[in-house]
């Protein structure tokens, strides 16, 4: 692991202000942010490991558990809530088999909820891997995971 | 139709929201089509009416075709490039009057419009710097650099009145001065992209759509103020204005306006990208500060205030997105020109991102003064379906609800505080009937108890407190003396906390409170929910003389509560039903033999 972090870090130099984009640049690669890859950045960086957790714990954006394929982001924005944001979150949890935070066992779906994705003029919306789908309700989202896993069969 | 002897070309709308209804394949299909032609077809940034889109407008006539799909682009290209004949079919429908309008400029959502900040956006190609250039764009940076002194920025941009656009509406002109007086090795600049309210994305559709005009703005607050470092603090949730920045920090470095020695002035400017990692309470300058340097979001006690000591300890200039991006207008038109519109004491314009239960959601920019009205019935249409109009949220978690009676206020910075809510950051959500205004409070309040960084008491346990009786109220166990505690709560809260944070969280509780208190009281009193919203004090029913017992409810309800033999009439078995609504949705529209109740009547 240590070998693939200082390659990670290579375009840093080592200054305790890097943190934040150090530690996204870990987690843009290795997908969430491992217990020893925090401690490697604090090594790096200079900084104590408890600054380093305390930062990593303090932004919404940093995760400590590996995540799904598919990362299901629910919006529950003001915009999102008032159309029925909580529907699609509640169906999307049935259509998928977990609750809002969780990962499924088989690491195909992970179900988050955020606020505001930026298209309030689509609400409610969600997006799959950065895609966004917008005006949703319960026919269409069903058709959506429908159609994910159809796509998850044929890749088998 | 081609008059004018301009070339001829297609935009297509590339907005986030547009894109995810496929614009990006209608871009592809018509680059295709045109392949062999001498036509332009380009990509813009958020061309405003979301609501409509993919939006694909043509030039130089101005139609505009709404709601687009890739089939249409053959007919497009046949009918109207080819034989000047405009698809009438894909015209933009006015809901009202049924009537078909071919051209954007005579549609209402744009009519009432006064795009100043967002003239360009929806007209130009975000990742081409040529096309800023060719509409006048890096033109107020050349003469605030070879025909003004610092100096005479300043007087400029203080004789505009701007105030900044980032909420709480500070004089810019001043706030510029003190960053220029400081003295110092070393001064900052920062651009707060953070724009975390929920329900607002004005912020991102500048970045999208036009970032050169932001990127010039702060080339000319950095060379005025005398900053050699800059920083755009961008949400990392916004991929694509993150991707658009860069491209644009790019070409406008190779382009000598950034870098060293900017328009053989002697003067050197860097700007970076900072993506914030989510966090609301980094809107706060402060805690945006922290954050850049690698700390943990926390704001801390003002004064001093950046322009004395931020980033590092350095003086530094701290504005919005918009608050920069109006600043080349006013170099280039002149301070008359800016101080025309508006209200006294609100100069210039204001953008908003309208949306919830309108018929015209999208980004609108009105001059200050505007009314509510004007900006609901006028702009946006008025509610969805016509549904009847209940309020109006405006300025997100910080700001506040305001009631038809209030219709008629003009939008300013004063005007809003005083009615108890706040420009915030220009996220207006309207809403029906069909919402609750303990559920909103409740919502709003649960948003700033998580993202209250912890650091000051009264906001971290303070918003703790109300959270637990605003959902002691909605799961029916309210009682009477808890409205008296709230309000308590709330003004201590706004006196004792730290930050902006919690010193305006409170207020979406404020203004439900002031006025819609009879909700509040049904709720904790007659325990019963009129806009069937807060499950516990709403039932379900089966009206026997409707149900066919088709079976579908039984077969779908999670908690096995309902009973009843095929074909018929079922039954929800009261004790067991946890109001979910599944039945409700699943039961066949021309059926329609559930029924919801507010209150528990039926549930006995
Ligand atoms: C909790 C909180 C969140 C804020 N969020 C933002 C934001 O997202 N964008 C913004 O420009 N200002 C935000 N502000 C206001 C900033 O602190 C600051 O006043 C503003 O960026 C100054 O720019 P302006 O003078 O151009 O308005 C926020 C303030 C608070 C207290
Ligand atoms: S509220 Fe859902 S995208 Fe903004």
């Amino acid at each position: 692991m240590e070998k693939e972090l200082n390659k990670i870090l290579s375009s840093f130099q080592g200054k305790s202000n890097e943190l934040i984009p150090a530690l996204q640049q870990i987690q843009e690669e290795l997908g969430y942010l491992p217990g020893d890859a925090m401690l490697y950045a604090a090594e790096f960086l200079n900084v104590p490991e408890s600054t380093v957790f305390g930062v990593a714990s303090f932004y919404a954006q940093f995760r400590f558990t590996p995540v799904g394929k598919n990362m299901i982001m629910v919006c529950k924005g003001t915009a999102c809530h008032v159309k029925g944001a909580e529907k699609v979150l509640d169906e999307i949890s049935r259509q998928v088999g977990i609750e809002d935070g969780e990962t499924s066992a088989d690491m195909q779906y992970t179900l988050e909820s955020v606020a505001c994705i930026g298209c309030c003029a689509l609400a409610p919306c969600i997006t799959i891997n950065s895609e966004v789908h917008g005006r949703l309700n319960a026919k269409s989202i069903e058709k959506i995971f429908k159609r994910k896993k159809a796509e998850e069969k044929t890749n088998e | 139709m081609n008059k004018s002897n301009k070339s001829r070309e297609i935009l297509v709308c590339c907005g986030t929201g547009c894109v995810s209804a496929k614009a990006d394949k209608i871009l592809d299909a018509l680059k295709q089509e045109t392949k062999n032609k001498k036509i332009n077809v380009k990509p813009t940034g958020c061309h405003g009416f979301c609501q409509e889109g993919p939006l694909v407008i043509t030039e130089p006539d101005g139609i505009l075709y709404s709601r687009t799909k890739t089939e249409d682009v053959k007919e497009i290209i046949n009918s109207h490039i080819e034989n000047n004949k405009p698809v009438e079919r894909l015209f933009y429908h006015e809901p009202k009057t049924g009537g078909k309008i071919p051209h954007y400029k005579d549609i209402q959502f744009y009519k009432k419009q006064n795009r100043v900040i967002l003239r360009n956006c929806g007209h130009v190609n975000p990742e081409d710097i040529n096309e800023y250039i060719e509409k006048g764009g890096y033109r107020a940076i050349e003469k605030a650099l070879k025909e003004m002194t610092p100096e005479k920025v300043l007087n400029m941009i203080n004789g505009s009145s701007l105030r900044g656009l980032g909420g709480a509406g500070f004089h810019t002109g001043l706030k510029w001065r003190f960053c220029y007086n400081a003295k110092a090795d070393e001064k900052y600049i920062i651009c707060n992209g953070d724009e975390g309210d929920p329900g607002s994305f004005q912020d991102r559709s500048v970045f999208e759509g036009d970032p050169h005009s932001v990127i010039e703005g702060i080339i000319i607050a950095a060379t005025t103020i005398g900053a050699k470092k800059g920083f755009i603090y961008v949400r990392a949730e916004y991929p694509l204005a993150v991707k658009r920045l860069k491209i644009a920090l790019d070409q406008a470095q190779k382009k000598g306006f950034l870098g060293k020695n900017i328009f053989d002035s002697n003067k050197d400017f860097d700007l970076e990208i900072f993506q914030g990692a989510g966090a609301f309470v980094c809107g706060e300058e402060t805690a945006l500060i922290a954050s850049i340097e690698g700390k943990r979001g926390a704001p801390r006690h003002r004064p001093p205030f950046p322009a004395e000591s931020g980033l590092w300890g350095k003086p530094t200039l701290l504005n919005n997105v918009k608050t920069y991006a109006s600043i080349p207008n006013i170099i280039n038109n002149g301070v008359e020109w800016f101080t025309k519109m508006g209200t006294d004491n609100s100069k210039g314009t204001a953008i908003f991102s309208l949306t919830g239960e309108v018929a015209n959601c999208g980004l609108v920019e009105v001059p200050m003064g505007m009314t509510l009205r004007e900006i609901i019935y006028g702009i946006g249409g008025g509610t969805t379906d016509n549904k009847k109009f209940k309020e109006i949220q405006i300025g997100g978690p910080s700001g506040g609800c305001l009631p038809e009676s209030l219709l008629d206020l003009p939008v300013d910075f004063d005007s809003l505080k005083e009615a108890g809510a706040m420009m915030g950051s220009g996220g207006m959500v309207v809403m029906d009937e069909s919402t609750c205004m303990v559920d909103v409070s409740k919502y709003f309040l649960d948003f700033t108890q998580k993202e209250s960084c912890g650091y000051c008491s009264p906001c971290r346990l303070g918003t703790k407190q109300m959270l637990d009786i605003l959902n002691d109220i909605v799961e029916g166990k309210g009682k009477p003396e808890d409205m008296d505690l709230l309000m308590d709560l709330a003004i201590s809260i706004k006196a004792g906390s730290l930050c902006g944070l919690g010193q305006t969280a409170p207020n979406p509780i404020i203004t439900t409170i002031k006025y819609f208190r009879q909700e509040y009281e049904e709720h904790i009193n007659d325990k019963l929910c009129r806009a069937k919203k807060c499950k516990a004090l709403i039932s379900f029913y089966i009206n026997p003389e409707k149900c066919t017992g088709c079976h579908l409810c039984f077969t779908n309800c999670p908690e096995n509560a309902i009973e009843g033999e095929a074909k018929k009439p079922h039954k929800i078995i009261q004790h067991k039903c946890t109001r979910c609504g599944i039945c409700f949705e699943k039961c066949p529209p021309k059926i329609s033999a559930i029924e919801s109740y507010a209150g528990e009547k039926i549930r006995i």
